[in-house]
């Protein structure tokens, strides 16, 4: 499982998600630059959370016209795989690869804490380790995940299984339509979620909960 | 010419930043205010002189990078 994570003005996650993609597959991921025009040979591109230019004009709307995205898109349609996390949902979906939008907090409030996930399908090449209905303990930090969508895109996402993780035990921090956290592309191999697995994977995190997520990609 | 374009959130899509200013307006003591909503605004100066082509050249800078349209409308004013 070789790995690339993408790295844009403004993002500062990069090095928690290079660390928890090296631990868990033993591959050191490429940092690769967002004017970059092709990505190496991987199997996985990580779009990592932070800032992207400031936010300016909308979360993520500006790195998700940056050239290396093009490339992305090109190879997420021939079946790589694409984890965006934080900003990378909100940058992923901002380039059309999900989609929805990431509006304001409903409290208006930055959020940074911790929530439950609930994990709603297993079938997926970031939740195979996992067993349907697990909940597990996974931070959040932001200001923008307020997914919503409209009426028959909702309905296509539950009716196919593809909210992939739900804010569970009244934790919703955003106000997101039917407490969605992350969801899967039709094809099932674009993923986006706004919590933070990478930042529960070791021990000294003080908590593993999301280690399983990782090792599932060894999986996939 | 000069564009002036208009971003306004869909009818329906929650606009937190909208409701904060309500709320601050009723603080202020402004009465009658029914709802607040928030938008952006955008001026862009064009070498373009034919108003068909910036029109259409605007339209595609709308949809491809100012407006979400998921969650936004845009209006196009040309002078």
């Amino acid at each position: 499982m070789k790995s690339a994570v993408i790295l844009f003005p403004g993002i500062n996650r990069e090095r928690d998600m290079a660390r928890a993609l090296e631990a868990v597959t033993g591959h050191k991921p490429a940092i690769v630059w967002h004017t970059e025009t092709t990505l190496p040979k991987v199997d996985l591109v990580a779009v990592p959370g932070g800032f992207s230019y400031g936010d300016y004009l909308r979360c993520g709307a500006i790195a998700a016209r940056s050239p290396i995205m093009a490339d992305i898109r090109a190879k997420a349609a021939r079946g790589l795989k694409v984890l965006g996390v934080c900003n990378g949902f909100q940058i992923i979906t901002e380039a059309g690869l999900l989609p929805g939008a990431l509006l304001r907090n409903s409290g208006l409030k930055f959020v940074c804490r911790e929530v439950k996930l609930k994990v709603e399908n297993t079938r997926t090449f970031f939740t195979n380790r996992m067993k349907q209905g697990d909940v597990v303990r996974c931070p959040v930090a932001h200001g923008e995940g307020n997914y919503i969508c409209d009426a028959e895109t909702l309905k296509a996402l539950e009716d196919n299984g593809r909210v992939v993780f739900r804010y569970a035990e009244g934790t919703n921090p955003n106000g997101a339509m039917s407490d969605i956290a992350g969801i899967v592309n039709e094809a099932g191999n674009v993923i986006g979620m706004m919590p933070h697995p990478e930042n529960m994977i070791e021990p000294l995190h003080g908590n593993t909960d999301c280690r399983p997520l990782f090792e599932s990609l060894l999986a996939a | 010419m000069k564009a002036k374009i208009k971003v306004t959130l869909k009818n329906g899509v929650l606009d937190p930043q909208g409701k904060a200013i309500e709320g601050a307006l009723g603080s202020l003591g402004f009465s009658g205010i029914d709802h607040v909503r928030q938008g952006k605004y955008f001026e862009i100066d064009l070498k373009s002189t034919d108003k068909a082509k910036a029109k259409a050249q605007l339209d595609d800078i709308c949809k491809k990078l100012l407006a979400n349209t998921v969650i936004e409308n845009y209006e196009i004013e040309l002078a």
